[in-house]
């Protein structure tokens, strides 16, 4: 960090901070209460998972995926098999395509009421935080039941997903959506429109949407800073095309356009986008065999390929390398939690630190992605 | 450095507070009512669906030989390698040649996957809905076949925590301190 000079002081944030959201250290040099430098250290949750990949079949590298992004192991699992099934030249049934969107979509709705509710926390709200798990308590059980793990999913495989969903899962989740469409409302009661909860993160660390592109910033915190972006609409993969939804972006209504505040709604409006397509994919699910297209053996040819997914975080990119064994040749992830924090240090210059926990919070990263 | 800008303006009476914080309380207040959604963990238990993915099991068939016949498909299918198999030829005079001396699985390294399951053509080692099963020391941790015959006799009939007597001393490996 260079010389420290007369009243400035190095502070650590992390490894063991509650609002680092995982293992996570920050070395952030202060002048009195004014950050001016943030330097993170990752590597603390480093699991080697792009060079283990090479050293297990396609298929294992599945479980390992779930891991990179804990929180929305589900859609982790989606662009890992787009992306095979894109190599493979692989049509799955239309059924697989509906399931696979009902999962991906509970689980962004899973994924994003951490993070609201967590960001809540960090800012000192802790009630909405417990409401938010307890909803998404509601998600994780309806996973449990159709595959049998509640965090770590395993479900999608190249060409399928490994288990059919249980008998009456359609009555269940429209049984949830009507359950939790109200419960949208009490959150904003309770957190959103709290002039205290505003005041916090209204103006607060600005991300200008020109340096949001710069840094590859996306998902939410892209279209917080107002760029209209979304892989599911302008580059649509598996069957996103046919569901008719919005993609909320940020409009500045209380400050600045891209400030913390815009980040955070995004996401809540996100939350009732995801529960529109989950309704219209419930609505159309056909009936078949989810096993049908599973490969007997996954030997892709000589090639490769990159395919970008929107996951509750932004834009995950799989880029599959194949030598024409079963093992992959290389396997890079794209992850979009870590250009979301490479823009921290010049988005949260000149704040306090306190405003720094508000910044960190609502970009929303998940170090088991991060470090890999 | 970041262009700090400040276009929020709090009116005097969002400066007080003391309205959120009542608007707040109002909804909590209607929650105090409300059904509860906790449980009290060591005295009331989650109580898994079928298919949960927990601890192992290797079953049986009804005459008591056990159905693997170490073929090592499902060691071959693990993506942590933490399942070894050591087969021998098999006592019974049942056309099936072979089953394992020894069985072991490393619940440590397993990253409970269900590959193993899905790969077995026997229907032999299956994943059972245990899940509290944290223990003392690392090497208890390795279950072995008589281990995982166990289990299979723990849950075989009903799910192990509909049962009036499940508790981590029933599991049949060492589950105490030394
Ligand atoms: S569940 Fe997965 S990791 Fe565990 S023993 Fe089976 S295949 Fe191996
Ligand atoms: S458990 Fe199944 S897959 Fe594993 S060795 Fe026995 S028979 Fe083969």
């Amino acid at each position: 960090m260079g010389i420290v000079q007369g009243d400035q002081m190095i502070l650590n944030i992390g490894p063991q901070h509650p609002s680092t959201h995982g293992v996570l250290r920050l070395e952030v040099r202060t002048d009195g209460e004014i950050v001016s430098e943030i330097k993170p250290h990752l590597g603390y949750l480093h699991r080697c998972f792009e060079k283990h990949s090479e050293n297990v079949t396609y298929e294992q590298v599945i479980p390992f995926t779930d891991r990179c992004d804990y929180l929305a192991s589900m859609n982790s699992n989606f662009g890992y098999v787009v992306a095979m099934e894109e190599l493979m030249e692989i049509k799955v049934p239309e059924r697989v395509d509906y399931i696979r969107i009902i999962m991906g979509e509970l689980n962004r709705i899973a994924s994003h009421l951490l993070a609201l509710g967590v960001y809540g926390l960090d800012i000192g709200a802790f009630t909405p935080f417990l409401y938010m798990f307890r909803d998404r308590e509601r998600i994780l059980d309806m996973f449990e039941l159709t595959c049998g793990a509640r965090l770590l999913y395993n479900y999608m495989w190249v060409g399928g997903v490994s288990h059919d969903l249980p008998k009456d899962f359609e009555k269940i989740c429209i049984g949830f959506l009507d359950y939790f469409e109200p419960q949208i409302k009490e959150y904003n009661n309770l957190l959103t429109y709290n002039k205290i909860f505003i005041e916090r993160t209204a103006d607060v660390g600005v991300i200008p949407a020109d340096v949001a592109v710069s840094y590859g910033v996306t998902g939410p915190n892209l279209r917080g800073s107002g760029v209209k972006w979304d892989v599911r609409k302008d580059e649509p993969y598996s069957i996103y095309d046919r569901f008719e939804f919005d993609i909320p972006v940020g409009e500045g209504q209380f400050g600045t356009l891209g400030d913390c505040f815009d980040r955070y709604w995004v996401r809540m409006l996100e939350i009732s986008q995801s529960v529109k397509i989950l309704r219209q994919a419930l609505k159309d699910i056909p009936d078949g065999n989810v096993h049908q297209a599973l490969p007997k053996k996954i030997r892709p040819p000589k090639g490769s390929v990159y395919r970008r997914t929107e996951s509750p975080r932004g834009d995950l990119g799989y880029y599959i390398v194949s030598d024409g064994t079963p093992v992959p040749y290389r396997v890079k992830m794209r992850s979009p939690a870590f250009t979301a924090l490479s823009c921290l240090d010049e988005v949260s210059r000149g704040w306090m630190i306190s405003d720094v926990i508000a910044i960190l919070g609502s970009l929303d990263i998940v170090l088991g992605e991060i470090d890999r | 450095m970041a262009t700090i800008i400040k276009s929020y303006e709090p009116t005097f009476w969002d400066k007080l507070y003391f309205p959120a914080l009542l608007k707040g309380l109002m909804v909590t207040i209607k929650h105090f009512f409300r059904q509860k959604v906790t449980i009290q963990y060591p005295d009331e238990r989650h109580i898994p669906p079928d298919g949960y993915r927990g601890l192992h099991r290797l079953n049986k068939y009804p005459d008591e030989r056990i159905k693997c016949v170490a073929c090592e498909m499902c060691a071959a299918a693990c993506p942590s390698n933490c399942i070894s198999i050591i087969p021998g030829p098999s006592p019974w005079d049942d056309g099936k040649e072979r089953y394992p001396v020894r069985f072991d699985i490393n619940l440590l390294r397993c990253i409970y996957c269900g590959f193993c399951e899905m790969a077995c053509p026997e229907g032999a080692i299956e994943l059972t809905e245990i899940y509290d099963f944290s223990n003392y020391s690392r090497d208890d941790l390795v279950i072995d076949k008589d281990g995982l015959l166990g289990v299979y006799e723990l849950t075989k009939k009903q799910n192990y925590y509909t049962k009036k007597s499940h508790s981590p001393a029933s599991l049949p490996f060492k589950t105490e301190r030394t």
